[in-house]
């Protein structure tokens, strides 16, 4: 039997097929190795932010500031590189920025007991910020580096590629499975979504486990602004404007609850090749507008609030009925 | 003698220089289910939080099994072998069962959670309190009962020496309080010390072995329950001899109308599953019921029932011989009802406005928003119920967080006096207010009646309610047990009744 708080992730997943099927009758060449492993790789960014987005929404919080950490990191690598300094060095250099920022952002929300979105919301304008003082051009790159790692690919059959970003974001997730549900970190994370004050009574490390978490989403931000980097092949100040709002999205329709507690990090995954597979169909039918996107995005995550809310009732009800008959 | 696992000696502590523990001296052997009795104030939460750590005491000493402990937070006082179940159960909704039970400190293998031991073993400890929960499913699926033994079992498991619990059966029906004294009854034969709170003195005689109550911040006694009448454990708790209570009926004329007036206001067979039995009561104008009981027998709950702030599941309501729907405060304030509620400082008060908005709130929210009362009519009716009420200082425009608690007791009441109710609902209108105002809204109360206003007054000043009300129904448990009309009415029928338990089905008190 399926769990109750499992439904809205059985739900994406049934969604995501549904529709790959219905896309698939549609445009028989949709059902392709070569367009799933393009699926995989033109959504990798947005993929890799979302893991930590999940963890930051399943604790009841919020991290605005992605996708100018994204742009940051992306023209910081740029013009690092451009200055001749190794890609390796640049990448690294990028990583530690991004997680010692988001950390801050953790240690200022518990510090000051301030709501999430309020400090990241100054994040997300302050490394917007950074990213046009460094640069406020497009900045191009080429390395050999670069290079080799865009090389790295597994073969898939019929000409299919699951090229190095693909391999990248499906690590992403497959850390942020085992960190979600098989650490103590993970446990008080949920703890902190469910409630604040029982997780302090139960002696979750409330602090610790704040600054942790919005660490590890500024990590895989920055780890998203280099895949990036690696997919456009170059840094902008501009770039990646709205892209934390896409991976709340990906986070609500994967099945995590907006209010944190509840959700599953495989379900982010699905959430991003909803997104994915929509643009991919606009692609194909060539005559629609791609804003489409937005508006079938935008009705599913309606359509999800809507289930988790009668999820919520309806288990409710029957508590109710439970404890009357006890 | 058997061992002392836990001790306290001169405990004291004060808040903004209020002194809330005054000496108080505690002993909880082991092996035993040790009741903490106390009205409302007592003192009984401060000295819980003490000993488990939440607070830090004045003074005093604290002892386990003969060594002197000093915890300084919750986490230290576990570690100790003291736990704690509060009354909101702690617990997390959203996580498992096996989680909830080991949060924290859940077995790793290879630096990974081990959810496969993990569910082993909460399956294990919970087979020994006799609950067939699921370990992998999320604790919201049930009920508060299984909830608080989930609870209990982390505490046990965590501490193991002694066990706190603050109103443990405050939520559940009788066939789960059975299961949970089971519980209880099983950790006490394993040598665990268990402290109680509880409001429910059937409870108290039904699962303790040693009583001690509290009053006004000081031990007043601390015996065995075999030692310890029912009566005279009532005495204690309130703190008067039954002998020396007085009846003083000041105002005990019978009421201005008829007693065969037709009740104005009639509730039959009203009541909500887990808050208040169902009950039929009638008033008359020109009458003031008395509500009495302990805390926790259901006074409150009777008011919000009458008010519309709960919606009851059972019964109808009548004004003037028409049924009406009380399902919202705004309906009852339409039928001529208002209602001054207990907690004045969050339920009543809006402190940042002035002593005039407060006045006239209710009449606007009557009136609604697109007939704004003019500032001239506020003016008029803050002068009036200042004057009337003498509340001090007589500036309409200071914020009523400024006053003293009896001048906003009295701006409360004039609150809804402006509205000109018919039926005047008030839980506890003297408490936590001077001597003088205290006399003086007595005076009001008996004014109001003469008026012919229908009033309903809890109070646990049972002096008072001898001195004003025409009727007192006592309540127990969450029913109402008795009513004492004219002669009836004393102080000591009112502490008699309260004493009797209020034996009733068991369906009946879910």
């Amino acid at each position: 039997m399926i769990r109750a708080r499992n439904l809205p992730f059985v739900a994406t997943v049934v969604i995501f097929f549904a529709a790959y099927a219905l896309c698939a009758a549609q445009f028989p060449n949709m059902l392709s190795w070569r367009v799933a492993g393009n699926l995989l790789t033109d959504n990798a960014f947005l993929g890799i932010a979302a893991v930590g987005m999940t963890f930051v929404i399943l604790s009841g919080g919020i991290d605005l500031s992605v996708g100018s950490v994204i742009a940051f990191t992306s023209v910081l690598v740029a013009v690092l590189i451009r200055a001749g300094v190794h890609p390796a060095l640049a990448f690294g250099l990028a990583l530690v920025l991004s997680t010692g920022f988001g950390a801050l952002m953790g240690l200022t929300i518990h510090a000051l007991k301030m709501p999430a979105f309020v400090v990241t919301l100054a994040g997300m304008f302050l490394a917007r910020g950074a990213a046009f003082l460094i640069s406020t051009d497009s900045v191009p790159i080429g390395h050999p580096f670069l290079r080799t790692l865009k090389g790295l690919f597994i073969s898939l059959p019929d000409k299919g590629k699951l090229s190095f970003l693909a391999m990248l974001m499906l690590a992403a997730f497959a850390i942020g499975v085992v960190l979600a549900h098989r650490t103590r970190f993970g446990a008080n994370v949920y703890a902190l979504g469910g409630s604040p004050q029982s997780a302090e009574l139960m002696g979750v490390p409330i602090r610790r486990t704040t600054v942790q978490l919005y660490a590890f989403s500024g990590f895989m931000a920055g780890l998203a602004g280099l895949a990036y980097t690696l997919y456009t092949s170059a840094g902008y100040s501009l770039a990646t404007v709205g892209v934390e709002l896409d991976a709340i999205a990906a986070v609500v329709v994967g099945g995590t609850l907006l209010t944190g507690g509840s959700g599953l990090v495989l379900g982010t995954l699905f959430g991003v090749l909803i997104q994915g597979l929509i643009q991919t169909y606009i692609v194909f039918d060539g005559t629609l507008s791609s804003w489409w996107t937005k508006i079938v995005v935008g009705i599913l995550l309606f359509s999800f609030i809507v289930l988790q809310r009668l999820i919520l009732l309806v288990s409710e009800r029957r508590g109710a009925a439970r404890s009357a008959r006890g | 003698m058997r061992d002392e696992l836990l001790t306290a000696r001169g405990i004291d502590k004060s808040f903004y220089g209020v002194k809330v523990l005054d000496g108080v001296d505690f002993t909880l052997h082991g092996a035993e289910i040790h009741a903490l009795l106390g009205e409302n104030g007592a003192g009984k939460s401060t000295l819980v939080k003490i000993l488990t750590g939440a607070y830090r005491r004045d003074a005093g000493h604290m002892a386990l099994v003969g060594a002197e402990v000093e915890p300084r937070s919750v986490a230290e006082a576990q570690a100790l072998g003291i736990g704690t179940v509060y009354q909101e159960v702690n617990l997390l909704d959203n996580l498992t069962v096996a989680e909830n039970l080991y949060l924290g400190r859940q077995p790793r293998r290879m630096g990974l959670v081990d959810h496969r031991r993990m569910r082993r073993d909460a399956a294990a400890l919970l087979a020994r309190y006799g609950i067939a929960a699921d370990p992998d499913e999320t604790l919201s699926h049930y009920s508060v009962a299984v909830r608080q033994i989930i609870a209990i079992a982390r505490a046990v498991d965590l501490s193991g020496k002694v066990l706190f619990l603050d109103e443990p059966t405050a939520s559940l029906d009788a066939r789960e309080v059975q299961a949970l004294f089971t519980v209880l009854k099983q950790l006490r034969d394993q040598g665990l010390g268990i402290v109680i709170i509880t409001h429910f003195l059937d409870q108290v005689y039904q699962i303790a072995d040693r009583v001690t109550v509290l009053r006004n911040g000081r031990m007043v006694g601390s015996r065995a329950i075999a030692e310890l009448p029912r009566r005279d454990l009532v005495a204690l708790m309130l703190g008067r001899d039954l002998a020396e209570a007085t009846a003083h009926r000041a105002a005990g004329d019978a009421p201005l109308a008829a007693p065969d007036t037709p009740a104005a206001f009639q509730f039959t067979d009203y009541g909500k599953r887990g808050s208040i039995a169902p009950f039929d009561l009638a008033i008359r104008p020109g009458e003031v019921v008395g509500i009495a009981g302990l805390l926790g027998s259901g006074r409150t709950e009777t008011a919000r029932l009458m008010f519309g702030i709960d919606r009851p599941d059972s019964g109808s309501a009548m004004v003037d011989g028409l049924p009406v729907a009380l399902t919202s405060p705004e309906a009852a304030i339409a039928q001529g009802f208002g209602m001054c509620p207990e907690e004045r400082k969050t339920d009543g008060i809006v402190g940042d406005l002035s002593l005039r908005q407060n006045i006239v709130l209710a009449l606007q929210a009557r009136r609604g928003w697109a007939c704004p009362v003019p500032r001239r009519e506020a003016d008029a009716i803050a002068a009036r119920y200042i004057k009337a009420l003498d509340i001090r200082p007589p500036d309409p425009d200071r914020p009523i967080k400024f006053l003293s608690g009896g001048n906003q007791q009295k701006a409360i009441l004039a609150r809804w006096l402006a509205t000109d109710p018919r039926l005047l609902i008030l839980d506890e209108p003297t408490r936590g207010i001077d001597i003088g105002a205290h006399a003086e809204i007595i005076a009001l109360i008996q004014q109001l009646r003469a008026d012919g206003m229908a009033l309903v007054v809890i109070s646990s000043e049972i002096e008072e309610l001898v001195a004003y009300a025409t009727r007192v129904i006592v309540l127990s448990d969450r029913h109402h047990i008795r009513e004492l009309t004219g002669d009836q009415i004393s102080a000591q029928s009112i502490v008699a009744a309260m004493a009797l338990p209020g034996d009733l089905p068991a369906e009946g008190a879910a």
